[in-house]
C-alpha cells in the first residue's frame, strides 16, 4: 500500500480485530473507520468490549489478529503506549485518573505537548506561550479557581474535566474518551457534551458513553458494540429503532 | 543567570533545606574546632570517636536520601540499596588495602595479606588500578551505577513493579552477599577488607584525617541533597510523582516510564556507592555483611520513620534511628533493638504515614491556626 499524497483518508481504521481473554472473545472481528475531524459516539452494554477496544488502540493490549491503523499508514500494533501517545492519540480513562498529589496546574503542565525525553524534562523551562496555554485550558475546563489545589481535592466531575483538559493540552489528533460523564450531575453532563462538541471542531474524537441524553447532545454518528463486534451504526434515532439493538438492551 | 535562578529556587523556597544546610555548615565549622583546637581535657572537646560516629550517621543520611529519591518520589521500593553502598565501600576498601603496601602481617608489598594466606601468587586482574585513589573513586561510582543500569534496564523494561521489584532487589543483594563471602572471589571472603593504614598518604588513625573525612562527608551530603532537590523540583520530579501515583496514565501522556525510572535508579545507586566509599575509611572495615538484606530493609525504615518523599525527612530519619541504635545497642536494651526498630516501623506506617516530618508539619499547622484564631478574636479575650 503506497502512502497517498493527498490528505489522510481515515484517522483510525480497525479491521478484523480479535482479542481473546482465556478463551473469551472480548473483541470479535471488530471493524471501525473514523474519518479525520469526525466525532463518533460508541455505545453498548456492559462488557461489550468498549474499553478493551481503547486498550488495543492505545497499545495497552495487543490484539490476537487484525489491523489497527492510524492515519492510513501507521500500524499501531507495532508501538507501545508512550509511542502511540506521541504519535497523537490521547486517552481519557473510564475511571478518572489524574495525578492526585500534583496541583491542577501541574497536572496540565505535565500533559502539555512537548518533548518527553528524560534530560529535556530535567532541564525544562516553561515558556511564556506555554504558561499561557495552560491558563487557557484551565479556563476552558472551568477550573481557574482551583489552579493551585491538589488534584486529589477535586470533586469527581472536576477530575473528569481536568483529565479532559490534560487530553486537549497534549494536542493529540485523535481523542479517545471513555465514559466522560460517569458520575456527573445532569448539568455537568450537558456541559461536558458541549465541551466535547467544541473540541471536535479541530480534533477527531471517539466517545464511549452509556448516558443516552449525553449521546443525543453530541448529535453524532453512533456505533453500537455488542459482544466485541459492531451491531449497528448510524444516527442515534435510526439506531434506536433497530430491532437487534433494542433486543440487546432490553434482553438484559 | 539561569544558574542563579536555579540556586534561588533551590534555596529560597525550601525552608527545611535551609535549616539542613545551616546545620551542616555549623557541623563543618564547629566539629573541627572542638575536636582539633579545644584541648582534650576540656569539657568542650569533641573526641575523635564521636567525629567518626557522626560521619557514619551522615553517610547513612546520604544513603537514605538516595532511597527517598526513588521510593518517596517514584514509588520504586528498592530493598537492595545496601548492595550499591557496599560495592562503593569495597571499591574504596580495595584502594585502602593497596595503600597498606608491605606493612601487612606477611610484609608482602605486592599482595594483600589475605591473598598471601590463600597462597595466591599474583594480584587478580580486577585489582589493577586500585593503587590509584582516583581510579577507586571512579569505580565506587561506576560499579554501582553500571550494575543499577543493567539491573534496572532489565527490570523496568519488563515492567516489574511493586512487590516483585522489591523481591528481586532483595535477591540481588543476597546473591552479592553470598558471592562476596567466597574466598576465591578475591575480596577477602568472610573477613572482608580491613587493617587499613593510610588514605592519600595520611594516617587513618589521626584526628586530622578523621576530621577531613568528616568534612568531606558533610559536603557530600549537602551536594547530594541539592542534587536530589533539583531533580524533584524540576519537571522531571513531577513526572516521577506522576509515575508513583498513576504509572499507566503517565505512559498514555507519552512519557517513557522505564527511562525515568532507570535514570533515578542509577542516580540513587551512585549516591549509595559514594556513601559507601566515604563510610569505609571512617569505619575501617568492609565485609560481606554489608550486603545483608536486613541492612537494605533498615534503610527503608529510616526513610519511613523520617518521612518519605520529603528528602530532609530521610536525612532526619537516618540520623534519629541510627542515634537510637547507638544508644540502645550500648545499653541493656541491646538485645531488643531489632524489636524496637520493628515496632517503630509498624507504628509509623500505621499511625504516622508521613513520618516524624509529618507530625512536625501537623503540629506547626495547628499552632499557626491557633495563633490566627487568637489574633482574630482579641476582644473576646478577657
Ligand atoms: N485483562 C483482562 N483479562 C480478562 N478479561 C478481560 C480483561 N479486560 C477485559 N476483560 C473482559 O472483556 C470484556 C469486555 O470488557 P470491557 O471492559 O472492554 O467492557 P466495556 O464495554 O468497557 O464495559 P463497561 O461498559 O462496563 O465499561 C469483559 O467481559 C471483561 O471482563
Ligand atoms: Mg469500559
Amino acid at each position: 500500500m503506497t502512502q497517498a499524497h493527498s490528505a489522510v483518508k481515515s484517522i483510525l481504521y480497525l479491521n478484523g480485530v480479535t482479542k481473546t481473554f482465556d478463551g473469551f472473545k472480548a473483541i470479535n472481528n471488530l471493524c471501525l473507520d473514523i474519518r479525520p475531524g469526525e466525532l463518533r459516539a460508541i455505545i453498548g452494554p456492559n462488557g461489550a468490549g468498549k474499553t478493551t477496544m481503547m486498550d488495543i488502540i492505545t497499545g495497552k493490549t495487543k490484539p490476537d489478529v487484525g489491523e489497527v491503523v492510524f492515519r492510513d499508514s501507521i500500524d499501531l500494533t507495532q508501538h507501545d503506549e508512550a509511542d502511540i501517545a506521541n504519535l497523537g492519540i490521547g486517552r481519557k480513562f473510564q475511571k478518572p485518573t489524574v495525578i492526585e498529589s500534583l496541583s491542577v496546574w501541574e497536572n496540565l503542565e505535565l500533559a502539555l505537548a512537548g518533548k518527553r525525553n528524560v534530560f529535556q524534562t530535567l532541564f525544562f523551562r516553561l515558556t511564556q506561550a506555554q504558561a499561557h496555554r495552560v491558563d487557557e485550558i484551565l479556563a476552558l475546563i472551568g477550573l481557574p479557581a482551583r489552579r493551585d489545589d491538589l488534584a486529589r481535592n477535586l470533586s469527581h466531575g472536576q477530575k473528569q474535566w481536568l483529565e479532559i483538559g490534560m487530553l486537549i493540552i497534549q494536542a493529540p489528533q485523535l481523542l479517545l474518551v471513555d465514559e466522560p460523564a460517569a458520575g456527573m450531575t445532569d448539568y455537568e453532563t450537558m456541559e461536558t457534551a458541549k465541551l466535547l462538541k467544541n473540541i471536535s471542531k479541530d480534533h477527531s474524537v471517539v466517545v464511549v458513553e452509556h448516558d443516552m441524553e449525553f449521546i443525543r447532545a453530541l448529535d453524532s454518528r453512533v456505533t453500537v458494540l455488542h459482544e466485541g463486534s459492531v451491531l449497528a451504526e448510524g444516527r442515534l434515532d435510526v439506531v434506536q429503532k433497530d430491532q437487534r439493538v433494542i433486543d440487546v438492551y432490553l434482553g438484559r | 543567570m539561569r544558574d542563579t535562578s536555579v540556586l534561588q529556587r533551590l534555596l529560597l523556597q525550601d525552608k527545611p533545606g535551609k535549616i539542613l544546610l545551616g546545620c551542616l555548615c555549623g557541623l563543618v565549622v564547629l566539629v573541627p574546632i572542638f575536636n582539633l583546637l579545644v584541648p582534650a581535657d576540656s569539657f568542650f572537646h569533641v573526641p575523635t570517636y564521636v567525629v567518626t560516629l557522626l560521619g557514619k550517621y551522615l553517610c547513612f543520611a546520604i544513603l537514605a536520601l538516595a532511597l527517598d529519591l526513588i521510593w518517596g518520589y517514584c514509588g520504586i521500593l528498592s530493598l537492595g540499596q545496601g548492595a550499591f553502598f557496599a560495592l562503593g565501600g569495597y571499591a574504596m576498601g580495595m584502594y585502602l588495602m593497596r595503600q597498606i603496601g608491605d606493612r601487612g602481617v606477611y610484609g608482602n608489598a605486592n599482595l594483600p595479606d589475605f591473598m598471601v594466606f590463600l597462597n595466591w601468587q599474583e594480584l587478580p586482574w580486577y585489582w589493577t588500578g586500585f593503587d590509584h585513589f582516583g581510579f577507586a573513586v571512579l569505580m565506587a561510582v561506576l560499579v554501582p551505577g553500571v550494575l543499577a543500569f543493567v539491573f534496572g534496564w532489565l527490570a523496568f523494561r519488563s515492567r516489574v513493579t511493586g512487590v516483585y521489584l522489591s523481591i528481586i532487589t532483595q535477591a540481588l543483594t543476597y546473591a552479592l552477599m553470598l558471592a562476596f563471602f567466597r574466598n576465591d572471589m578475591g575480596f577477602g571472603g568472610n573477613n572482608g577488607l580491613t587493617d587499613f593504614k593510610e588514605i592519600l598518604g595520611c594516617d587513618l588513625q589521626s584526628s586530622t584525617t578523621r576530621v577531613v573525612l568528616f568534612v568531606v562527608t558533610v559536603i557530600t551530603l549537602a551536594l547530594s541533597y541539592f542534587l536530589c532537590k533539583y531533580i524533584t523540583i524540576s519537571k522531571l520530579g513531577r513526572v516521577l510523582v506522576s509515575i508513583r501515583d498513576a504509572e499507566s496514565r503517565t505512559r498514555f501522556m507519552g512519557y517513557r516510564v522505564e527511562h525515568y525510572k532507570l535514570l533515578v535508579f542509577v542516580i540513587s545507586a551512585v549516591l549509595a556507592g559514594i556513601a559507601g566509599a566515604l563510610y569505609v575509611p571512617q569505619i575501617g572495615i568492609i565485609n560481606p555483611s554489608e550486603f545483608n538484606p536486613l541492612n537494605s530493609i533498615e534503610i527503608v525504615i529510616w526513610v519511613a520513620i523520617g518521612g518519605r518523599g520529603t528528602l530532609y525527612g530521610a536525612v532526619l530519619g537516618a540520623l534519629l534511628v541510627n542515634y537510637g541504635k547507638t544508644y540502645f545497642t550500648g545499653g541493656i536494651f541491646a538485645e531488643f533493638w531489632l524489636f524496637i526498630l520493628g515496632a517503630l516501623f509498624i507504628v509509623t506506617t500505621i499511625y504516622l504515614p508521613r513520618g516524624v516530618v509529618g507530625v512536625a508539619d501537623n503540629w506547626l499547622a495547628l499552632r499557626r491556626q491557633k495563633r490566627l484564631l487568637l489574633a482574630a478574636a482579641p476582644v473576646e479575650q478577657v
